[in-house]
């Protein structure tokens, strides 16, 4: 249903998004996952012909987003960051006039209106002004506006954002419901709010596609292990990257531990992340490993695995190498 | 069609805010006080004229619908940047550009609608200004055909800087910045006529000749210039164009 292949949107000065190629099936949710900045808005813009890519292509439901542009937006359900909506306008005026822009035949567009507003939970608003309905409701004229002339190609940016729980659950559910019908991308800087709603990830970082996987494989990468942050002091002030190196393969000895990273040491402290094999109850073990060394014990306590922390993971399994700054630098963009 | 249901949903949003009201009332307004200077001027010039023993009476065209015409046409200077100000410049703001953009419309389907719904928008206010000409039909009997031509004027004159006010809108999501910068444009278009006052050289005639209100003059005495005609209109068009291809240049830019 999507094709997209070395989309790619330069600047004047940076690239917003860099050689992005993937593709999405019909029927499919797919979660496009990524800190602030990190290109998820510039793709979708692209993706609906709101501005053109720099290099590359895309094909939405077999059209080509520069060659043919209008069929494209024809089959695209479009909802930006911030549901478009005109304050002034009453609910049910507004969805006639987007009708009538997105070439809704005028015989059915009445009751297209109806369906959609059933779907979306707003009829009891139909005819109050958008400027004076709540963020939720608000946020579900925007999801109508989306759905109304029927797209096969749903694009949501951020869906959620700015919604109270409650109101985040009756919107993921609503988007489940529409699956099937149509093909969905959405955007997301939760994860949960992908685990909850998507058959497959793809995981943005600074304009690349760093991972895309399905929801099972990324659960299980990141359920299946524990994470220990580790700081450790050497006795008599030495250190040197061989110091640091000869403590890292200690820790790796450690039974049950599948991989180590060295993070950026400072003050003659070296820092790790310990990853360990679920309910292996590794801290004892590296405790003692670092104290019969000779070292001293700075710091170690368990780490939730944030969203910071799979960046990290997915973007240095990837690349192999285990201290890249890229993705650490993104993950304090995202906070 | 596109076009109209643009247009529609522009003119609903006028009237649904203050901004159409005010700005017709504030025009409604002036122009009154124009009219009732212009007319009591008259009064007193004709019953001088009549004491000195003038046997033709004066013209009413000539003395009074002339003279409003031209306030009218200033006046317009001021209220065309406060119609045209939000335009663009609010969708850019609120992000329903976005919705626009991304719905199957051609681009000058959404300008020309954005366009004729201020040019409507204009016709209305333009429109109050005529109870005081009907006031004229009442008690006197000017001619009809050198006034309509007057108002031709001001709707050529109007439609052409509302053109440009689009296009300004366009460049920005300010409003106060776009209606500001317009009101500026608006302002310096009127005042380049003055320049031909000083010197008739090429170059001056060429400036005075950009300007919209040397322009207006030939509509004022009632003569229907083609040579005037056609300037409004091809502003008009090069106003358009001008917000065709800023609209072109963001989507490439943003």
């Amino acid at each position: 249903m999507i094709k997209v292949e070395g989309l790619t949107k330069r600047y004047a000065r940076n690239v917003a998004v860099d050689h992005i190629s993937f593709e999405v099936e019909k029927g499919q949710i797919v979660g496009f996952l990524g800190p602030n900045g990190a290109g998820k808005t510039t793709t979708m813009r692209m993706l609906t012909c709101f501005m053109p890519p720099t290099e590359g292509s895309a094909q939405v439901a077999g059209f080509d987003i520069r060659e043919n542009p209008m069929e494209v937006k024809r089959r695209i359900g479009y909802l930006p960051e911030s549901p478009p909506v005109y304050p002034e306008m009453e609910v049910i005026e507004y969805l006639d006039f987007v009708g009538r822009i997105k070439g809704v035949p005028k015989a059915n567009l009445r009751s297209r209106i109806d369906e959609v507003m059933q779907k979306t939970a707003i009829a009891d608003v139909r005819n109050k002004e958008i400027g004076k309905l709540s963020k939720g409701y608000r946020q579900r004229v925007g999801l109508a506006q989306a759905i109304l002339h029927n797209p096969d190609v749903l694009i949501l940016d951020e869906p959620t954002s700015g919604l109270d729980p409650h109101q985040i659950i009756e919107t993921r559910d609503l988007i489940k419901g529409l699956a099937g019908d149509h093909t969905i991308i959405l955007s997301t800087h939760i994860l949960p709010e992908v685990e909850a709603m998507c058959q497959r990830v793809m995981i943005i970082n600074r304009g690349k596609l760093v991972a895309t996987d399905t929801m099972e494989n990324l659960s299980s990468r990141l359920h299946g292990a524990e994470t220990v942050a580790v700081e450790v002091l050497s006795r008599d002030g030495v250190f040197t990257p061989e110091w640091v190196a000869t403590v890292r393969e200690k820790l790796e000895k450690v039974t049950g531990v599948t991989r180590v990273i060295a993070k950026d040491s400072k003050d003659s402290r070296a820092r790790f992340t310990v990853e360990s094999q679920k309910e292996s109850h590794v801290r004892p073990e590296l405790a003692r490993a670092v104290i019969e060394s000779g070292w001293q014990l700075n710091e170690l306590h368990g780490m939730g695995l944030s969203l910071e922390e799979i960046f990290l993971e997915l973007t240095a399994s990837r690349d192999g190498s285990t201290t890249e700054p890229a993705p650490q630098a993104a993950a304090e963009e995202a906070q | 069609m596109n076009t109209f249901t643009i247009a529609r949903k522009e003119l609903s949003s006028y009237f649904r805010s203050p901004i159409a009201y005010g700005v017709m009332c504030f025009f409604a307004l002036i122009t009154g006080f124009f009219f009732y200077s212009a007319v009591r001027f008259f009064l007193q010039q004709s019953l001088q004229a009549t004491m000195m023993g003038q046997s033709v009476p004066l013209n009413v065209n000539e003395w009074v619908v002339r003279n409003v015409l031209n306030n009218m046409s200033v006046i317009g200077l001021f209220i065309i940047p406060m119609i045209t100000m939000r335009l663009f410049a609010e969708e850019k703001r609120t992000g329903t550009i976005e919705l626009l953009v991304t719905s199957p419309l051609r681009d000058f389907e959404i300008i020309l609608g954005k366009w004729l719904a201020a040019f409507v928008l204009y016709l209305a206010i333009l429109g109050t200004s005529v109870l005081n000409m009907l006031v004229l039909f009442a008690y006197g009997n000017p001619d009809w055909r050198p006034m309509a031509v007057g108002y031709l004027g001001l709707i050529l004159q109007g439609g052409c800087l509302l053109a440009i006010g689009t296009f300004i809108s366009g460049t920005t999501r300010n409003q106060i910045v776009a209606g500001v910068a317009t009101f500026g444009v608006c302002l310096l278009l009127w005042v380049l006529d003055w320049v031909s006052q000083f010197e008739s050289s090429k170059l001056f005639s060429v400036i005075s000749y950009l300007s919209v209100t040397s322009h207006f003059e030939s509509f004022m005495r009632g003569v229907l210039d083609s040579k005037d005609v056609v300037y409004y209109l091809s502003m008009i068009v090069f106003g358009l164009f001008l917000t065709a291809r800023s609209m072109e240049s963001i989507r490439w830019r943003a």
